[in-house]
């Protein structure tokens, strides 16, 4: 077949990679074959330049059962005879062309990761990003997808526990939509998504396929994207009321003994669904595009192996339980149908009736070239790190309360109430600590445990220092769940960057992930699954590169976690924690930076040993009932983790001036430092801590006391405790009411 | 005492409730699937929460048409208790159990929040161990909340003590910031004239244990309880 | 073979707030002569029957059993006949 560079281009793949093609085949792919190609080969699918730096992540750990890439998600043990599954996912592309619709069937996405692993979907978190609310189609972008998720997750009755949400410039027309999702499952009873016994059958199971999301894998996840109305004819509609009943259909045949394997068909459909589950089982397939029930008429096989339509599974049932399945979910108004089987020769078959329109081996489908790019350390990195504060005049006593509620009041760190109080957060009457704190507790039921979840980034520290950007993103999520008083157990993530074959993106990824790697290693936190969003580009302008971390822990009791509001009048209140670091580094990349100076900028940076010595500290002290709150330091520095204790528990606070002469008073409120946690303690029990933190080594200072209804710091800040909550409530509500 | 807790499907709240009335309180609890038309055996059908038929067309429009609501329907003449919590609600009022219709609410967004609501009338199974006029913390999660009835009927459900919860600040007033929805007269759940029909949009279900922030729900399942 | 193309519309006293909110919206626009905005829905139908005063009563039955809901809406329809 001649090709030309159009078709090679619809289908994403390159010359070198067409040629390699025809080699390994032996022969000229048809169209079908190559649409299989560029599907399966596409990043989203094969991993093509992430997989290499992939490897760097440890996965290893006693309490991994399934680790990344083994399956739809990764599943940890938590004792008791049960797992967590859990699994995050972007959804960026389909949200900047339609971002209601974009952000619900993300959702819909990692809920049918979870759930077609044989677990009941219990968590849903988000991890959002846009540009600032001062722009009209930000704005619109923003209540999109938070409707979206709404509106999808809400029909389903799974909480929606936790996220984070941060608005910068550098996401304007690239918005970051992360969906999380986390489900429980006894150990025996996972489902794996291995096709395998030949003779056994194929099962399509729920919406009909249509012509949407044509090209989604290849198309949207890999080519540089900027939104436009030619994508529309890809955007996918959702229909949460069937996923529900696919969710309890599927776990219904998931306790039987009728089913092989399951797999959702995603990204690039039939064909990465079949193919991928005939590649982890080791076998091949042969299915009849003719028996794929169609909502639209004189779809080519072609269409039909591509689709994205949603609510879809393929389901590997035994020969002669066939009608048994199908009953099943007629019961849930399901349709199913055979649409073919599985072989033992290791090819993909696809047939149109008679005609055979497509026959590969899986093996090929599934191995894509891998490149490993020059990483080119960028040049301008030198000068967006360095920062010298003598440019820049000190806070002065006059200003401190405007700048404090002006920080509280910014959509960044306001309450975020405005978002999650359209979730539902506590359906499945599991929900013991809701969203809002550092991190969501669930109870487990049937046992006395708990688990913690949290989602965390930033992408700021990440574009000023990729290294230490990406330790410092798993070292604050484990810190937000040693903060609810959780051991950390394994984390998920997403990363989230722009075009990877140029070399300034492909070093911010490679160092990302190595100081991911590096933080995992140090707090022995293994990564079980995740996800890799690239070619997040406008205009040639790459997003801050965005790894987000989605992290689980466990409390062994669950009625001993912690929050962050203060709890009584006259505990006294310690910092815990924090390295003697540069004020430079304290203020680099703050937000205190950007609101001042309106500049990202300087180095951020953390000492992972401390850091260790920190958590296991803040934890002991937890557990042993010693502290009364605790509270991560980060956006908005230490005076602004003051603040949104003293808000939650409804208690004033009294500070004295707790740092030195001569240093400067914008970085002891404001400063972003790593490895520190606000706690509070009833002066009884403050000796006790002094010993514990003296045990750990870990740096204790007492900063004061929880005291009335105003929030004090001699000499800066004095403001009542209602003003505080006004700004830190109504910030994000004001935003959007803004009208430029 | 048994309980049965209908299924359509799109429900979510039904495992919430079995888990409340069965695990918590202890109570013999089945689920009935929604094309089952039996219902004897049972002193209290409830018809819980969550999303049936998806709301497509409207809350609860499709659902009572299922074969089990002509059960339901004769199962209330009969004077045995129905509590419809939520999408519940939404089925007891489309299928003309209850006097009225459930609106989106008046700012058009879904809401999930922690609500007061002031106990109007304890002269009922469903409240007899609740004070009048007792304060209930119990959560909402609704975007179809917003209480309508034309002014005759308000009238008359007000008249004749039918108003069994009305949201209100954590004092008991029922003001119009204590109002997440925007229903009229700040109804969160009424009962219909024999008193054995209740219909109620926040879920008691999700406050029966300390752990997850209230336990008044059970003031609610205990009233009935102890009604039998 | 009929067509039928019924309008649900919520009733004049039945507060809407999914209308009040395109109004002001179309305001915003810059439309400021807008009075109201009524939100309702529109369904098509396709009806295999032969006689008219049949297919009438049918989609007549259809709304009033499902597809509005009388305490708060109102409905309409047109029909018109079409090719099988």
């Amino acid at each position: 077949m001649p090709v030309s560079k159009e078709l090679l281009d619809e289908v994403a793949l390159s010359e070198e990679e067409y040629q390699l093609i025809v080699e390994r085949l032996g022969r000229e792919p048809n169209h079908i074959e190559l649409g299989l190609f560029g599907s399966l080969w596409s990043e989203h699918c094969g991993y093509k330049h992430s997989k290499p730096l992939l490897k760097m992540f440890p996965s290893q750990g006693r309490q991994v059962l399934v680790g990344p890439g083994e399956e739809n998600a990764g599943v940890v043990d938590i004792g008791d005879g049960l797992c967590l599954v859990m699994k995050m996912e972007s959804h960026n592309h389909p949200s900047a062309v339609e971002p209601y619709q974009g952000a619900a069937t993300g959702v819909g996405g990692i809920v049918r990761d979870i759930f077609t692993m044989g677990a009941r979907p219990i968590a849903l978190l988000n991890s959002l990003r846009f540009g600032p609310l001062s722009q009209a189609r930000n704005r619109y972008l923003f209540s999109g997808v938070v409707g979206g998720i709404a509106g999808y997750g809400n029909c389903l009755g799974i909480p929606d526990v936790a996220g984070e949400i941060f608005f910068d410039e550098s996401y304007s027309e690239n918005p970051l939509v992360n969906a999380m999702g986390v489900g429980i499952a006894h150990k025996e009873r996972l489902v794996k998504a291995r096709a395998s016994g030949p003779g056994n059958l194929l099962m399509l199971v729920g919406a009909d396929t249509g012509r949407d999301g044509l090209h989604g894998a290849s198309g949207l996840a890999s080519r540089t994207f900027e939104a436009g109305k030619e994508l529309r004819s890809a955007v996918q509609v959702g229909n949460p009321f069937l996923e529900k009943l696919l969710l309890e259909a599927c776990l219904e045949l998931a306790q039987s003994d009728w089913v092989v394997a399951l797999q959702d068909l995603g990204a690039a459909g039939l064909a990465s669904a079949s193919v991928e589950s005939a590649a982890r089982g080791g076998c091949g397939i042969d299915l009849d595009v003719l028996k794929v029930p169609r909502r639209e008429q004189g779809m080519t096989p072609y269409e039909v192996m591509l689709s994205e339509s949603q609510e879809r599974m393929l389901v590997v049932v035994r020969r002669g339980y066939e009608e048994k399945v199908k009953a099943l979910f007629q019961r849930w108004d399901l349709r199913s149908d055979v649409i073919g089987q599985v072989t033992d020769d290791g090819l993909a078959r696809v047939r149109e009736g008679e005609r055979m329109v497509a026959e590969v081996p899986v093996g090929l489908l599934t191995d894509p070239p891998l490149y490993r790019p020059k990483a080119r350390k960028p040049a301008w990195l030198r000068r967006v790190q360095a920062l010298d504060l003598k440019d820049m005049p000190d806070l002065s006593p006059q200003e401190g309360n405007d700048v404090l509620l002006r920080l509280l009041a910014s959509p960044n760190i306001a309450s975020k109430h405005w978002v999650y109080r359209q979730y539902d957060h506590q359906v499945q009457d599991n929900t013991v600590v809701t969203p809002g704190e550092d991190a969501a507790i669930l109870r487990i039921k049937g046992t006395g445990k708990g688990i913690a979840l949290t989602a965390d980034g930033n992408g700021r520290y990440c574009y000023l220092d990729p290294y230490q950007g990406g330790s410092i993103a798993v070292a604050e999520a484990a810190r937000n769940l040693v903060c609810a008083g959780a051991q950390p157990l394994a984390l998920t993530d997403c990363l989230n960057f722009g075009n990877p074959e140029k070399k300034d993106v492909y070093y911010q990824l490679k160092e990302c992930i190595r100081g991911m790697a590096r933080a995992c290693r140090a707090l022995k936190v293994p990564v079980l699954s995740g996800n890799v969003s690239l070619y997040n580009e406008t205009r040639g302008q790459a997003i801050y590169p965005t790894p987000v971390v989605g992290m689980v822990g466990l409390l062994e009791d669950v009625t001993k976690h912690c929050t962050s509001a203060f709890k009584g009048e006259g505990d006294l209140v310690f910092l815990l924690g924090g390295a003697e670091i540069e004020p430079e580094a304290a203020l680099a990349g703050s937000e205190y930076l950007e609101l001042r100076s309106g500049r990202v900028c300087g180095r951020p940076q953390i000492d992972l040993q401390l850091e260790k010595r920190v958590q296991r500290c803040c934890l002991e002290a937890i557990r042993s009932g010693i502290i009364r709150s605790a509270h991560d330091c980060s956006d908005g520095g230490l005076a602004v983790a003051l603040a949104e204790s003293a808000i939650a528990g409804g208690l004033g606070f009294w500070g004295g001036r707790w740092w030195g002469q001569g240093q400067r008073n914008d970085v002891a409120l404001f400063g972003e430092g790593q490895s520190r946690i606000v706690v509070s303690t009833s002066p009884e029990d403050a000796p006790r801590l002094r010993a514990l933190a003296g045990a750990e080594q870990v740096p204790l200072q007492e900063l004061g006391r929880v005291q009335g209804q105003h929030f004090i710091i001699e000499g800066l800040i004095d403001l009542p405790l209602a003003q505080l909550a006004r700004a830190w409530w109504g910030g994000l509500e004001e935003a959007l009411k803004s009208d430029h | 005492m048994k309980f049965g807790i209908i299924v359509f499907p799109g429900t979510w709240s039904d495992m919430d409730c079995h888990h409340a009335l069965g695990i918590v309180l202890g109570q013999r609890v089945d689920y009935i699937w929604h094309k089952d038309t039996d219902l004897s055996g049972y002193d209290c059908v409830i018809l819980p929460g969550g999303f049936s038929y998806g709301d497509y067309l409207r809350a609860g429009a499709i659902a009572r048409f299922s074969p089990v609501m002509a059960s339901v329907q004769r199962f209330a003449q009969e004077g045995k208790l129905v509590l419809g919590i939520c999408n519940g609600f939404q089925i007891l009022c489309e299928a003309g159990l209850l006097p009225g219709a459930l609106l989106p609410n008046n700012h058009l967004q879904y809401r999930c929040q922690w609500t007061y609501l002031r106990v109007e009338n304890n002269a009922l199974p469903f409240t007899s161990g609740v004070e009048k006029g007792r304060v209930l913390k119990i959560p909402i999660s609704h975007y179809d909340g917003n209480y309508y009835a034309d002014e005759a009927t308000l009238a008359e459900l007000e008249a004749e003590g039918r108003v069994v919860f009305r949201y209100c600040t954590p004092e008991g007033e029922a003001t119009e910031e204590a109002n997440p929805n925007g229903a009229l007269h700040n109804i969160a759940g009424i009962v219909n004239k024999g008193g054995n029909v209740l219909g109620m949009m926040p879920h008691p279900e999700r406050a029966c244990e300390e752990l997850l922030g209230s336990t008044d729900g059970n003031l609610l399942f205990l009233s009935i309880i102890n009604s039998m | 073979m009929y067509l039928a193309k019924v309008y649900v519309t919520p009733r004049p006293t039945v507060n809407d707030p999914q209308g009040l909110t395109i109004k002001g919206g179309l305001e915003m626009l810059g439309f400021e002569n807008v009075k109201s905005v009524r939100f309702g829905k529109y369904l098509e139908i396709r009806i295999d029957h032969r006689d008219r005063a049949q297919a009438e009563q049918q989609v007549r039955e259809m709304c009033r059993q499902l597809l509005a809901n009388p305490v708060i809406e109102d409905f309409r329809f047109d029909l018109e006949e079409i090719e099988p």
